[in-house]
């Protein structure tokens, strides 16, 4: 299966991107329950691409282990960067007004998860999520 | 795309039938909150069935909603969570705080009205 | 988690390959395919000899490794193993049902190896040269191709237990419809992340097929639960709540009620009942239900 790239740079592609995401983790054979799990990382990880960079992309990647298949979503910008990821990955921490949720919460839900921020460049979250 | 608000008796039902944008959900605050101040209404349901993804933004603007409503004097009911949404929801640490929740539309008129009783008999 | 891997790396790569290794599989494989019949009946043959795949007719063999051999010479020929790699997952998901080990799997593969190298000594036992540089090329890509099928066996089986393990996971904790909008789960034995997890999504879905509006989750035949667990059992009564049921829990052992007091859980957000039959009462209230003894009721009733 091919890669999926969704461009971000408004709320109408926040929906887009999410739906994306379900259908093919539906094909790669997730249950129902991931299903959700996955389209909601999508949708935290697009909304801070527009809230904090305005525009970035959403990469959709299935992958393979020994016969599981799992599904990698990578959420790129080139915005400002986080100053501070550590303090970006607490609980209950934002600097937009927001919840902070965000990322913390993705962390919870997904299998793996990796954040490389530059000042000034730009960041990169990836994702895994296994079938189960 | 605009929720539909339905007037029925002292009640506003929304009915969200598609997955909404950031915009279309501050949108439906809005509306709800203006709309229950000029219909006089006591009660406010908001039908999220159709939704498969309730993040953190939307779980918020839900909230704020039925805070809102609250300070202009009524109340709110969000039904139809669907189980995987809810137990999502969970896990990110978005429980609707202060919120009522019923299962579907007839479990909120049913909670609604037992509010209303209920305020009645103490006023 | 398992890592990224990808299966699709040849034998040898391509390009770093000297030419002579690449000539001589290409004369390997068209040996193979020349003596197909004669060197496919001797291996079916050694595997009857060798009481390997009882469970299998003489038929079913033969047919099977037609089949094997021809993924086998084609895995030599084109250095991948995705084709056979399917074939063996496929091969398995037929043949474990009936009960065949793993043992008899990697054997026949061995045999087939065996088999081979045999014929390829008949060949080109006059060059001994030769037939060292033609071994060179063969073994590791056959040494492979016996990983990849018992590896393929092994995933198999592996994903069929965990079927199993799955459908019995749900036989254990039955979600109970006791009065028209009261369930009652009760839960024995150990939880483990898994277990809760499906606990919660039984339970979420019950709510919604029996509109149930109280839930009693009755944890008594639970004597411990770390952390992790008792945080589980938290968002469990949150997303309950968020359907609109109200959950109770009884039965929480000394140990639990520490666990749950140390991870600071808001005791707010859950209500608990010492025991099954206080939940139920405190249930039945919460539903609008009085129970009142038979001789206690009107004479005509």
């Amino acid at each position: 299966m091919d890669d999926v790239r969704v461009p971000i740079s408004s709320d109408v592609d926040l929906v887009r991107a999410r739906e994306r995401g379900r259908t093919l983790a539906g094909e790669l054979g997730f249950q129902q329950g991931d299903l959700t799990l996955v389209a909601t990382a999508i949708s935290e990880l697009a909304r801070n691409i527009v809230r904090y960079a305005r525009r970035g992309e959403i990469v959709l990647h299935p992958i393979e282990d020994g016969g599981v298949p799992g599904i990698v979503i990578i959420a790129r910008d080139e915005g400002p960067g986080i100053i501070d990821v550590n303090r970006a990955m607490e609980q209950g921490y934002s600097t937009s007004g927001g919840l902070g949720m965000g990322l913390p919460g993705v962390r919870r839900i997904m299998d793996k998860f990796e954040i490389v921020s530059e000042i000034g460049r730009g960041t990169v979250v990836t994702v895994t999520k296994w079938k189960r | 795309m605009a929720v539909p608000i339905l007037k029925q008796g002292p009640y506003l039902i929304a009915t969200i039938q598609s997955a909404l944008t950031d915009a279309d959900l501050v949108q439906l605050r809005d509306a709800l909150v203006g709309k229950v101040g000029s219909y006089r209404s006591s009660g406010v349901i908001v039908d999220v069935t159709a939704l498969d993804v309730l993040d953190s933004f939307a779980s918020r603007t839900l909230r704020d909603l039925a805070h809102m409503i609250r300070l202009r004097g009524a109340e709110t009911v969000i039904v139809g969570i669907q189980p995987e949404v809810a137990f999502t929801m969970v896990r990110l640490g978005l429980t609707l705080e202060g919120v009522a929740t019923a299962l579907e539309l007839e479990e909120g008129l049913f909670y609604l009205a037992q509010k209303l009783h209920s305020a009645r008999q103490e006023g | 988690m398992p890592e990224v891997r990808t299966s699709k790396t040849p034998v040898v790569p391509p390009q770093e390959a000297s030419e002579s290794t690449a000539t001589l599989l290409r004369e390997l494989v068209s040996h193979l395919r020349q003596n197909r019949t004669q060197l496919r009946q001797e291996w079916a043959h050694r595997i009857t000899e060798a009481k390997l795949l009882t469970a299998m007719s003489a038929d079913e063999i033969f047919t099977e490794a037609t089949a094997v051999y021809d993924q086998y010479v084609e895995a030599l020929e084109t250095g991948t193993f995705e084709a056979l790699q399917a074939y063996a997952r496929n091969l398995s998901e037929r043949i474990i049902p009936r009960g065949v080990e793993i043992h008899e799997v990697v054997g026949i593969v061995l045999l087939l190896r065996d088999v081979l190298a045999r014929s390829l000594f008949a060949k080109y036992q006059g060059d001994f040269a030769k037939l060292n540089r033609i071994l060179d090329a063969y073994e590791p890509a056959a040494n492979r191709i016996a990983n990849t099928v018992a590896v393929g066996f092994v995933q198999e089986r592996e994903r069929i237990i965990r079927e199993q393990q799955e459908a019995i996971r749900e036989l254990s904790t039955p979600v109970l419809q006791v009065r028209e909008r009261l369930l009652i789960l009760p839960i024995i034995g150990v939880i483990d992340p898994q277990r809760a997890r499906q606990l919660t999504e039984q339970l979420l879905r019950g709510i919604r097929t029996n509109r149930a509006k109280v839930v009693v989750i009755d944890i008594t035949g639970v004597a411990a639960m770390d952390s992790q667990i008792a945080n589980h059992l938290v968002q469990t009564v949150e997303a309950s709540r968020l359907l609109g049921a109200t959950v109770i829990v009884t039965g929480l052992s000394p140990e639990i009620a520490q666990t749950l007091v140390n991870i600071g859980v808001d005791l707010g957000k859950m209500s608990t009942v010492g025991d099954l039959q206080g939940g139920i009462e405190g249930a039945e209230r919460l539903l609008g239900y009085k129970v009142v003894p038979i001789k206690e009721q009107g004479p005509n009733t």
